[in-house]
């Protein structure tokens, strides 16, 4: 797409995105000291995700590219997710 | 639809001389065709060894007790024997051959869209194999896990399994490359006009084989990490002094090993989608139906993996959820076959060559399809598991699937790549002599798994010694079709009939360019119109 | 279907490079993904030791390395924009300085594992076999696995840097023929994303 190469991100975008992972850091280190007990795994995940998305669509560029790679992106984890959900039906249910 | 209109005075891809001399311009060309035929002949002399070491099978089951060798060689025999088959054969099977050859003809691309890293593809396929042969001649034995190198024994197995793993894996990076080039090559070089639904079939298969052979590859390719890391410093992964589940290496290994599967078979069953029109001269019957039939086999064919481990010890839950999605796969397998048939239904049949082995195709797949449902099906399964019913089983669908789509295309392709005809009346006592023997050497297994005779081993009961006569003859029969075959397209590349652009009357792109192709495949890429397409008839 | 960008040179294909490298990441998602599936299968079976095995790792260092990998990722992330201004001088310092974050994020490691085999816990060690539960066996059996291997990807990354960095010097990497440079982004990037989830799941637990 030709969008791509008009559009130069600003560094304060970037460093933008920086401060709010950092953030999102710091508060997922925060929260391991309030007790959810098995939900722990899942806060500590939502955190990841969150940052990871901020990494995908601003670091890595997928807001600014074609929609294609998005899906695709979206594709592969959700086939991950899928795979690892089928395998826990078999630990789950031992 | 423009196309290159005078036969051009170029040199043909075979003929062409360019920077590097003698060998050199092949093993260093990143012409995809050369690409091609480098892995035609690696794959062959491969193929070679692999047929030879299943005959020393059936000669040792020819008879009760030790014919030939005893058990620990049997055991050996039989693992190197699938590890050349399943990684160096099947799995690039038509992509790594046919892909390379025809994908851009067919598409109207001068060539892939990463020349350089296809010819890598072909290195580390040559290394792969390099290590594996170096497993079986240097080292304290011949691996003797069965090519599924299950945990515990791959671990604490003391023959020489880490040059035989990481030849796999290597050779999982050579596949992986493969599915990516292939992948951006048909979003990226399509003739303009070629829109996805005037893209032949050849190309949707290994569009869909391509997104398997990127996104399962790289689990069997840490999960043989894992085994390696297992051998050498005993992490704990999979050992259950340890802590470790050896099911979970079953997970990890078959959420690869069955999509692979659907490697072997989509491009096997494109090759036939190419032929049976070709050979009807009408249109394919149902496209848009065969497409998505092609991305639904390659989805859910992600989800089915467990129908491997029914016996391991899983839940029920999982059990009955992997048998469920196993016969929902197999629905868009029937679809296909509906389809060709319904192809050559009311149509004007040129029965040649490559119609035989597509017609024996779809024959030998429905056996081995039905078969799979046997086992897709919980209680039988449990029956079965680990007898020579599922030797038959996948032998009838992998062999025969890939084996007779891959003997089809080759004999379609032929004059095409070789600019030069094979002997017609050779090549049809090739493909008699190879069927009757394949259905004799695999047809008894069904038999005889029923009546329980275990697979992988070198002995059986006095009961089953009938049966396995008749199937180790079955072997020498195909092995004698299989000799016919190749020696005659060995000695018609050099003596055939001049083959002409179009021998078949073929509507698809590479049918436009000259028999053998030049360098570039085309003088000015084609367009395609509003009315142009594949299969027109 | 997209048009090719209009480039003087015909063979090159930015969006094809583009996509072809994300593919690449697609494959080392799977990769990691077969590690995080066995890690999360371990841990759903063996709560406490991987809780108990947790605390013997170090927060503060791991926190540490954590912002290091966000912050150079930023860095490389500027840097393509620099090199789209034409800065090339910024573009350079800035990869430079990605570079030298890269090799703090690998000494840190290097002391974290030192601390480790100090304490005698090493894949395979007798103090790991003979004193620990299976949990936590299998809990630092993976810690060593999956940090080595993201370790393997920072080496091969700082190389991929390394030669970004060399073409920009020279030339031949620029505002019109950026790819490898974005490519070598995107790589880093995935590095970090790997991070992004490690550091919950190894530092965090409890």
């Amino acid at each position: 797409m030709e969008k791509e190469k008009h559009h130069i991100v600003p560094y304060k975008v970037y460093f933008y995105i920086l401060i709010a992972l950092i953030t999102l850091t710091f508060m997922s280190i925060g929260i391991t000291k309030i007790n959810l007990g098995g939900y722990s795994v899942l806060g500590a995940m939502i955190f990841s995700t969150i940052k990871s998305v901020l990494v995908l669509t601003w670091f890595m560029h997928l807001k600014f590219d074609q929609p294609l790679i998005r899906f695709m992106v979206g594709f592969v984890a959700l086939l991950f997710f899928a795979i690892t959900f089928i395998t826990f039906l078999d630990y789950y249910f031992r | 639809m423009q196309t290159a209109a005078q036969i051009p005075q170029e040199v043909s891809y075979l003929d062409y001389k360019g920077k590097y001399k003698g060998i050199f311009a092949w093993i260093f060309s990143t012409d995809h065709k050369r690409i091609s035929l480098l892995y035609l002949y690696s794959m062959m002399t491969m193929f070679t060894i692999g047929v030879l070491l299943g005959l020393a099978m059936k000669l040792e089951l020819i008879a009760p007790g030790r014919t030939i060798m005893g058990p620990q060689s049997y055991n050996a025999v039989f693992t190197v024997h699938g590890v050349i088959m399943i990684f160096m054969i099947v799995i690039p099977g038509l992509p790594a051959v046919f892909g390379n050859f025809m994908l851009p003809i067919m598409i109207g691309a001068k060539d892939v869209a990463f020349p350089k890293v296809n010819l890598l593809s072909w290195y580390f396929y040559v290394l792969g194999a390099i290590l594996v042969i170096s497993s079986v001649l240097f080292g304290n034995g011949i691996p003797d896990t069965g090519w599924t190198f299950y945990a515990p024994y791959s671990f604490k197995t003391g023959t020489n399994l880490l040059p035989a793993i990481f030849g796999a894996f290597v050779l999982g990076f050579s596949s992986i490359l493969t599915g990516l080039n292939f992948i951006v090559t048909i979003h990226r070089m399509r003739a303009p006009g070629m829109t996805w639904f005037k893209m032949p079939l050849f190309p949707w298969s290994l569009y869909g084989t391509a997104w398997i052979q990127l996104l399962a590859t790289p689990v069997v390719g840490i999960t043989l990490v894992l085994v390696a890391l297992e051998r050498i410093f005993g992490i704990g992964v999979f050992d259950p002094t340890l802590g470790g589940d050896p099911v979970l290496y079953q997970h990890l290994f078959w959420i690869y090993s069955h999509p692979a599967v659907y490697v072997m078979i989509l491009p096997a069953m494109g090759a036939i989608s190419e032929i049976i029109p070709t050979f009807s001269q009408k249109h394919i019957f149902g496209y848009k139906a065969i497409i998505a039939s092609t991305l639904a086999i390659a989805f859910v064919g992600y989800f089915v993996w467990g129908h491997h481990m029914f016996t391991s010890g899983m839940s029920g839950t999982a059990q009955y959820t992997f048998s469920l999605l196993t016969f929902i796969v197999a629905i868009p397998s029937a679809i296909k076959v509906f389809n060709w048939i319904s192809t050559m239904h009311k149509a004007s049949i040129n029965p040649d060559i490559p119609f035989l082995w597509a017609v024996t195709f779809i024959f030998v797949f429905m056996i081995g399809g039905f078969s799979g449902l046997v086992l897709g099906a919980l209680a039988t399964n449990v029956y079965v598991h680990d007898t020579a019913f599922v030797v038959a089983h996948f032998h009838f669908i992998v062999f025969g699937g890939v084996g007779f789509s891959f003997f089809g295309a080759i004999h379609y392709w032929y004059p095409k790549m070789f600019g030069r005809m094979y002997d017609k009346a050779w090549a049809k006592m090739g493909w008699a002599f190879f069927t009757v023997g394949f259905l004799t050497l695999y047809s008894p297994m069904f038999y005889l798994g029923m009546m329980g005779m275990p697979r992988r081993y070198y002995d059986y009961l006095p009961e089953f010694h009938a049966a396995n006569i008749l199937s180790s003859l079955g072997s020498w029969v195909m092995a004698f079709g299989l000799l016919i075959i190749v020696i005659n397209l060995f000695r018609s590349a050099k003596n055939g009939a001049i083959a002409p652009i179009n021998p078949w009357n073929g509507k698809t792109l590479e049918w436009t360019v000259p028999s053998p192709p030049p360098v570039e495949n085309f003088d000015e890429i084609p367009v395609y119109g509003e009315k142009d397409g594949p299969y027109n008839y | 279907m997209e048009n090719a960008t209009q480039h003087s040179d015909p063979h090159y294909d930015q969006e094809a490079s583009k996509l072809g490298m994300w593919l690449f990441i697609f494959t080392e998602l799977l990769l990691f993904g077969g590690l995080f599936l066995v890690y999360s299968i371990y841990r759903f079976l063996n709560p406490e030791a991987f809780r108990l095995a947790g605390e013997e790792l170090n927060l503060t260092i791991g926190a540490i390395n954590t912002v290091i990998l966000l912050v150079s990722s930023m860095t490389i992330a500027m840097s393509t924009s620099a090199l789209q201004k034409k800065n090339k001088g910024l573009t350079i310092f800035l990869l430079e300085v990605t570079i030298m974050l890269a090799l703090i994020f690998l000494i840190n490691k290097y002391f974290e594992w030192g601390v480790k085999f100090d304490h005698g816990i090493w894949p395979g060690s007798q103090h790991l076999i003979n004193d620990m539960s299976k949990g936590e066996i299998l809990f630092f059996g993976l810690y060593f696995v999956m940090t080595g291997l993201h370790a393997l990807h920072i080496i091969v990354g700082m190389i991929i840097i390394i030669v970004a960095l060399n073409k920009v010097q020279k030339g031949t990497v620029h505002a019109d023929r950026p790819s490898l440079l974005e490519n070598a982004g995107l790589y880093w990037h995935l590095v970090d994303l790997i991070w992004i989830f490690l550091f919950p799941l190894f530092y965090l637990i409890h």
